[in-house]
């Protein structure tokens, strides 16, 4: 089988790079997706909040999916469902197989990895005590409640305070069960304020930062966890335990990029982000190999996952026809700044601009955003206001970039007032 | 006074609402901000989600939504009225599910479009 762009993962980030891999003129574009409907993690999601950015209207996560899914219809992008992808080859072969074709071998000329993220489990993360059953991860109850029917518990504790924690301590309460206790580990939450707002000041739910579940105990389902408040090295101080009688946790303790294919071909990860290092067209460090949405690095907001993958689809598309190779400026972390997403740009590449997506570090007031290079600064953006738990986003205009070579360097500068 | 945090939009500004000065928000950045502080002091409302069963489709429940924002205090029961219905797919998003819900004239209505299988 040959096809000119293959799309791993028909979650949004998939739909969209393949709509944009089309509009941009590719003709032979196929998707494979493991599950048997497209749509990928916001199917699960039935809560609203999406596409704020990018349709200008507040949609649940399905009508989000839906609304790719039309457009896709109107391309000739090929679909196959129920497919899993089990191998990628530096050569662009794809293995995978799936219960109509069996197990096929595909020829791509240029592929587009979309397979979004997995969630972080309890062992990850290493609790003590007792090992029973009503523990699940926050998106796996998700899945159970929405899409199958059943919710997982009745008194219910939730480990971590991200954004599928809190949505699900909404949505347990509103089935009938009782949310005990949001329990964050750090002082702040990564969770959007708006979720805090809605989803546990709303029902009552107390969120206690600074605090852990030191111990979970219960013979065949959880009975009680211990939860302790920790010190600034996030160590439980002894003397703070609290019990809760429960019979359910909840771990929402972050995502990681699902990579396994990404590694397997030999493309080059980025530890700070888990996902493959890009360059300014989303371009792995395997040329005609493309990657975005949650297997790049994790978004909070899919509107952002449409815009990234958009772009990817068009680099693709671009890809078959001229050789995009060139010198690259990498760029560098400097204060604060967690990662960058792209870390490396090919300044000939760049048309107008260029987005840079970044996380800061920790928790910042009035601050700017330095951009710089061989010492010299380059660009200054004035920020009210960053957090880890918030993506950012900056444009590098061309015009700025022009000529610079080495290495860019991005910081943040406290401004005291 | 009340302190509150904007969520209209992602800078989630600090608000300061004034009951005793007919609602004057303070700190908001934008004029959203204060309209969302002072609507959320005096009438606040959500859109609610949640499911319903549905039957012949690829999974067994169907995901709706409220098609207006409805008084926050009503929420629980709203979701507690869809406990009871069932149906039958196809079903495409914006379909009406349950009408005139508690009386509020917002009806739930499918978020998802599910075909027979
Ligand atoms: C619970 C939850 C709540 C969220 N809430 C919000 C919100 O309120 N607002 C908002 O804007 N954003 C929200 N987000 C974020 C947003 O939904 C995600 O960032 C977005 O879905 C990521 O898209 P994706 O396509 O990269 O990944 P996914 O949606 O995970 O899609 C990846 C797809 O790839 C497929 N796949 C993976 N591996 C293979 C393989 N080997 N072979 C074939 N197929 C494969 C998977 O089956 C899946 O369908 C939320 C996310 C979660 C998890
Ligand atoms: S006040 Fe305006 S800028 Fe501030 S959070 Fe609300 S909507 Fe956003």
């Amino acid at each position: 089988m040959n096809y000119d762009i293959v799309v791993i993962g028909g979650g949004p980030a998939g739909l969209a790079a393949a709509v944009s891999a089309w509009d941009s003129g590719a003709r032979s574009v196929l998707i494979l997706e493991r599950d048997k409907e497209l749509g990928g993690i916001l199917n699960q999601c039935i809560h609203n909040g999406f596409g704020l950015h990018y349709f200008k209207e507040e949609l649940t996560g399905p009508e989000y999916a839906g609304r790719f899914i039309e457009l896709l219809q109107q391309t000739g992008v090929d679909v196959k469902l129920d497919t899993m992808v089990l191998h990628i080859t530096d050569k662009k072969e794809i293995h995978a197989v799936n219960t109509v074709d069996g197990y096929m071998i595909i020829h791509a000329k240029a592929i587009i990895l979309a397979m979004g993220c997995r969630e972080r489990t309890r062992g990850a993360i290493g609790i003590p005590g007792d090992r029973p059953a009503g523990i699940f991860t926050a998106g796996t109850a998700q899945r159970y409640v929405n899409m199958e029917g059943y919710l997982c518990g009745k008194r219910v504790v939730v480990l971590g305070s991200g954004d599928i924690g809190l949505i699900m301590a909404r949505r347990m309460t509103l089935e009938g069960a009782e949310v005990l206790a949001c329990v964050e580990l750090m002082p702040y939450s990564n969770g959007l304020n708006r979720n805090i707002v809605q989803c546990l000041n709303d029902y009552g739910i107390p969120l206690y930062l600074s605090h852990t579940i030191t111990k979970i105990e219960g013979k065949r389902r959880v009975e009680r966890v211990i939860v302790s408040k920790v010190d600034e090295n996030r160590r439980p101080i002894p003397g703070t335990e609290m019990e809760f009688n429960c019979d359910t946790v909840l771990l929402s303790v972050g995502l990681i990029p699902e990579n396994e294919l990404t590694r397997e071909a030999g493309i080059t990860i980025d530890p700070r982000t888990n996902g493959a290092v890009v360059f300014e067209n989303m371009e792995t460090s395997l040329s005609g190999v493309f990657a975005c949405g949650n297997v790049v690095h994790v978004h909070d907001l899919v509107d952002f996952v449409s815009a990234e993958s958009a772009k990817a689809g068009a680099s693709a598309a671009a890809y078959l026809s001229r050789n995009t190779d060139g010198p690259a400026v990498e760029v560098k972390n400097g204060n604060g700044i967690g990662y960058t997403v792209p870390q490396k740009l090919r300044l000939e590449n760049i048309e107008k601009f260029t987005e840079l997506y970044f996380r800061a570090r920790q928790v910042y007031g009035e601050s700017a955003l330095v951009l710089s290079c061989g010492g010299k600064e380059v660009l200054r953006l004035h920020r009210e206001r960053m957090a880890p738990g918030e993506m950012e986003k900056i444009i590098l205009p061309k015009a700025k970039l022009a000529g610079l070579t080495g290495e860019l360097t991005l910081s943040v500068e406290e401004e005291t007032l | 006074m009340t302190e509150l945090t904007c969520i209209v939009c992602p800078k989630g500004c600090r608000l300061k609402v004034d009951e005793e000065n007919g609602f004057a928000v303070t700190g908001a950045s934008c004029p959203r901000g204060t309209a969302y502080g002072k609507k959320e002091l005096t009438a606040p409302t959500r859109t609610v989600t949640s499911t319903v069963a549905i039957e012949g489709a690829l999974h067994s429940r169907l995901p709706v939504k409220t098609s207006q924002e409805i008084d926050r205090a009503l929420v629980k029961e709203a979701v507690a009225a869809l406990k009871n219905v069932q149906v039958k797919a196809p079903v495409s998003t914006g379909d009406v599910i349950l009408e005139n819900v508690l009386g509020t004239g917002t009806d739930f209505i499918a978020t998802k479009t599910m075909g027979r299988i």
